[in-house]
């Protein structure tokens, strides 16, 4: 691939690398802020926290900051709730010019106090954003005095969007549920349970991965945060083990987690019958006292694929042979989706992510074909790029990804915060190798002008 | 878990908000100009939520880019990033123009824009071997989205505007409409002769064809040498009902070159179509074509045959002030009662631009409120119990709540297709609009008869 033809900008060489047989092995650079003026797909930090904290469903959410950060997040996500649901709303101090000159912690403490006596939250998540950072709002002071009067946790989340990336905001989403964690009590938790860990209950996936563990015999205390409920964080140092699926958001707290209360942690896919299958052998493991719950775990994973294999079948002769491009959010999720991909007879050219680390991207040029092209932190100009010339039927990414496809005739699959069908174990591999077959499949791509559609 | 409402004077929070931030309006505004790449200056985080904003309503491709601030950036100043961004941008995406707009973080650090432009223009030889750059300041913490659209128009036209000898030439800033809506607009003045410029135009931009290719900048959009000739035409047409001279592209060629600025109220319904076409007529000295008095008198038709479904029903409206005001008169003209006009804007005129054009506003019990977020609508909704909903993609939640209607228009439309083709504005536009009030009434109908009015 000639580089100079997709124009990459000076400073982005060494995040775009291609396998080729003999090719030079350069370490793949990573952990970078987004270089100015490169329309990067990333978001900021406040996008990192409020990801992972928006399926807190019976906690409210509040963007201390002006209008817009909590416009564009209000019921974006596809997280859903079996009871309150809070987080689905969208609290704002909508801060004006003269809170700005004169400080907002007035109008924040007054509007969380007039939120929590009208909605009655267990708890509250302020989240402050680039402007806070700035004028300096003692946001620290404001919650712990409406904490002790409303007698609610009130947790300040720092997540001003330009100091650092969506992985800060990550940790400092982290850092607040760490402060619940611990205030509740552990009584009555069996030896033989989890936390789940990175799993957001998009289209309910929580539930579907919560149903596979019970099956097995095993307690889970709390989901982080999917249909999230702070009750269940609070005492979910008592589980025995952590486990952790979209390692990038939630492994801060597993680690914080495993040095304050000694909890270990394991690290897990949900996405693609072969990670499906291991994070429930993987479990089952950590409790070798009880062989029944191997066996179990045996029997959901034959029963299961059982159930899907005729029709993964038909997917895979339509599919064998097709390429697909990934680009999404963390590098794990990517290693997930190739395989799950391959499953169903489809290979990879593209695999990118916007947040990887040097580790990721190592397993990822392992685990590739020649040809594949790996890319950190891409943009529009290169993903199209890409998408093109390695001739993908497929783009496999979230709602910024998707015109992209579609305006060049590619199958699209979004794998991202907002979708709205579960993707998750082994009925969500179905769901997956449906979607991916009815968009790759659809007769319109006809008319596209890269197939010949062009008048 | 309690829902009482508190007063809503009381209210400090916005909950659930009716309007969106400032840059939002700009970068789609800049979007209209042809060549034009919209930048942001600020944290990444902020382009990147706009665009995924704008692509779930238009779904086409909407690259915005950013200085990308970091703590650095925040502490020292943006103007290293900026010069960097603006780099980089024009070599990946070789604009004609570049629209920057700034963000609450640019514009609270105090980063004077055009002084770190000039800087480099220095750096780069000169303002000849660069893109146009339009500067627009848009500080999320004033206003909302329409403050930044119309800045971002201003700030085009002032940036490319000359003066000189007058042409038989009309400017129409349309606002924010959709592409539909554009699209209509540019046929009407087209078949009226007369020669446009309209600002901004993203008819195409933001609902075009496929690509073989990944368009950087997708074809279409005002030619900036249009925008330049705007300076000598002979009227500028600016629909809004509550936008100040002073803030205005009409105005600003007004008080600089003496273009006469036409301000209307988004033509919808009739009446305001008939005011429309009337400074068209007046413009061009031409009547109203034969196509356009056809479509008036078929709309005239539709409103006898449909009548009956919708006089006295309550609709409660809301969205962009413009928008709701001129909604709120073509209601009233089809006897249906906007109980409830609300919007998220504050400008304060409001209520007055509606009286001049629903003078028994009050009598009729209508209720005007600006700033308002949509927990206060539904807690309106509930005292109200309107028939219907009208209004954007946000008003989703309530409706199903509260099993009410919800008539889609304006922006976003994130929830259905097609919202980038709906029209809105004259006879053809109000059309659209009428049928589907009409319609939802008798689906409404439909569902509660026993008979199920299968025959109208």
């Amino acid at each position: 691939m000639d580089t100079q033809n997709i124009n990459l900008l000076e400073g982005r060489e060494k995040q775009v690398y291609e396998k080729t047989a003999g090719g030079a092995e350069i370490e793949i650079a990573c952990d970078k802020t987004s270089l100015s003026g490169s329309v990067s797909q990333r978001a900021c930090v406040f996008c990192g926290s409020r990801v992972v904290l928006y399926p807190v469903a019976d906690a409210i959410h509040i963007v201390h900051g002006p209008i817009g950060c909590a416009a564009y997040t209000w019921d974006i996500r596809g997280a859903v709730s079996s009871g309150p649901e809070l987080h689905r709303l969208s609290f704002s101090t909508d801060l004006q010019e003269m809170d700005v000159i004169y400080g907002g912690e007035k109008k924040l403490y007054k509007s969380l106090v007039e939120l929590i006596d009208q909605y009655q939250p267990n708890a509250a998540f302020i989240y402050s954003t680039c402007i806070i950072g700035l004028i300096g709002d003692d946001i620290d002071a404001v919650c712990k005095k409406v904490a002790k009067e409303k007698g609610i946790p009130v947790l300040p989340v720092h997540s001003e969007g330009f100091k650092g990336t969506k992985k800060d905001g990550y940790k400092a989403a982290c850092h607040a549920l760490m402060k619940l964690i611990g205030q509740g009590s552990t009584e009555g938790i069996s030896k033989y349970s989890i936390n789940i860990l990175g799993e957001f209950n998009l289209a309910g996936e929580a539930w579907i991965i919560r149903e596979y563990y019970e099956k097995m015999g095993i307690e889970v205390v709390a989901t982080m945060t999917g249909d999230g409920r702070i009750d269940d964080i609070r005492r979910s140092h008592g589980a025995t083990l952590n486990v952790v699926q979209c390692s990038g958001s939630m492994t801060t707290l597993a680690k914080d987690m495993e040095e304050k209360y000694g909890i270990p942690y394991i690290r897990v896919s949900y996405f693609g019958f072969e990670d499906m299958s291991k994070s429930l052998y993987d479990v089952a493991q950590h409790f070798p006292d009880r062989p029944d719950i191997m066996e179990k775990a045996k029997e959901i994973v034959r029963d299961e694929i059982r159930k899907y294999y005729p029709e993964m079948q038909k997917f895979k002769a339509a599919l064998t042979g097709k390429k697909a491009a990934i680009y999404v959010g963390g590098a794990f999720k990517t290693f997930s989706l190739i395989k799950a991909l391959r499953t169903i007879g489809m290979s990879v050219v593209l695999a990118g992510s916007q947040t990887g680390n040097k580790q990721d991207y190592k397993n990822l040029k392992e685990m590739c074909d020649e040809g594949t092209v790996i890319v950190d932190d891409s943009n529009p100009v290169e993903l199209s790029k890409f998408v093109l010339e390695k001739e993908a039927d497929l783009l496999i990414g979230g709602v910024k990804e998707r015109p992209i496809a579609f305006k060049l005739g590619v199958g699209f699959c979004d794998h991202n915060h907002e979708r709205k069908i579960p993707l998750a174990g082994f009925i969500g591999m179905y769901y997956f190798a449906k979607e991916v077959y009815e968009s790759v499949m659809s007769p319109v791509w006809q008319f596209a002008p890269r197939k010949g559609g062009l008048r | 878990m309690t829902t009482n409402a508190p007063t809503m004077t009381a209210k400090t929070a916005t909950q659930n908000a009716c309007k969106l931030c400032n840059p939002l309006g700009a970068c789609l505004a800049f979007r209209g100009i042809e060549q034009c790449v919209p930048f942001l200056h600020g944290s990444q985080g902020c382009a990147t939520y706009i665009r995924r904003y704008l692509i779930s309503h238009y779904k086409e491709p909407i690259d915005i880019a950013s200085s990308n601030f970091n703590e650095e950036t925040a502490v020292f100043g943006g103007s290293h990033n900026l010069k960097l961004g603006l780099k980089n941008v024009s070599q990946q995406y070789k604009p004609r123009v570049i629209g920057i707009a700034t963000t609450c973080l640019s514009e609270t650090i105090g980063d004077d824009v055009p002084m770190i432009l000039k800087e480099y223009e220095a750096i780069m030889g000169g303002a000849a071997n660069l893109p146009v750059m339009i500067f627009a300041s848009t500080p999320s913490y004033s206003g909302t989205h329409i403050d930044g659209f119309h800045a971002a128009v201003r700030s085009a036209v002032k940036t490319l505007a000359v003066g000189g000898a007058k042409k038989n030439l009309v400017n129409l800033f349309s606002g924010m409409i959709s592409p539909a809506d554009i699209r209509y607009m540019k046929e009407i003045l087209t078949d009226f002769g007369m020669p446009f410029m309209l600002l901004p135009d993203y008819s195409q931009t933001l609902d075009g064809g496929p690509w073989a290719e990944y368009h950087r900048i997708p074809p279409g959009g005002t030619p900036t040498s249009a925008i330049a000739d705007s300076g000598c035409a002979s009227a500028s047409i600016e629909f809004s009902s509550t936008l100040e001279a002073s803030k205005s592209a009409a105005g600003y060629l007004e008080a600089e070159f003496g273009v006469p600025r036409h301000q209307l109220p988004l033509p919808i319904g009739i009446k305001a179509s008939d005011r429309f076409f009337a400074v068209l007529e007046e413009l061009t000295e031409l009547q109203m074509p034969e196509k356009y008095e056809d479509e008036r008198r078929r709309l005239v038709d539709a409103y006898a045959d449909g009548h009956k479904y919708i006089f006295g029903r309550k609709a409660i409206l809301y969205g962009e002030e413009d928008l709701v005001i001129s909604m709120a008169a073509f209601l009233r003209e089809i006897g249906v009662v906007p109980v409830l006009c609300a919007s998220g804007g504050k400008s304060g005129l409001m209520k007055k631009r509606m009286l001049e054009l629903i003078p028994d506003l009050e009598e009729q019990g209508i209720e005007v409120r600006e700033g308002v977020d949509f927990v206060d609508i539904e807690h309106e909704a509930e005292r109200l119990q309107p028939d219907m909903l009208i209004g954007n993609s946000k008003g989703f939640t309530m409706s199903k709540k509260h099993d009410l209607p919800l008539i889609r228009i304006g922006f976003p439309i994130h929830d259905r297709f097609g919202g980038q083709c709906l029209h809105h504005l004259g006879y053809r536009g109000t059309q659209e609009l009428f049928d589907r009030i009409v319609n939802t009434v008798i689906e409404e109908r439909q569902k509660s008869s026993p008979i199920g009015y299968t025959y109208m």
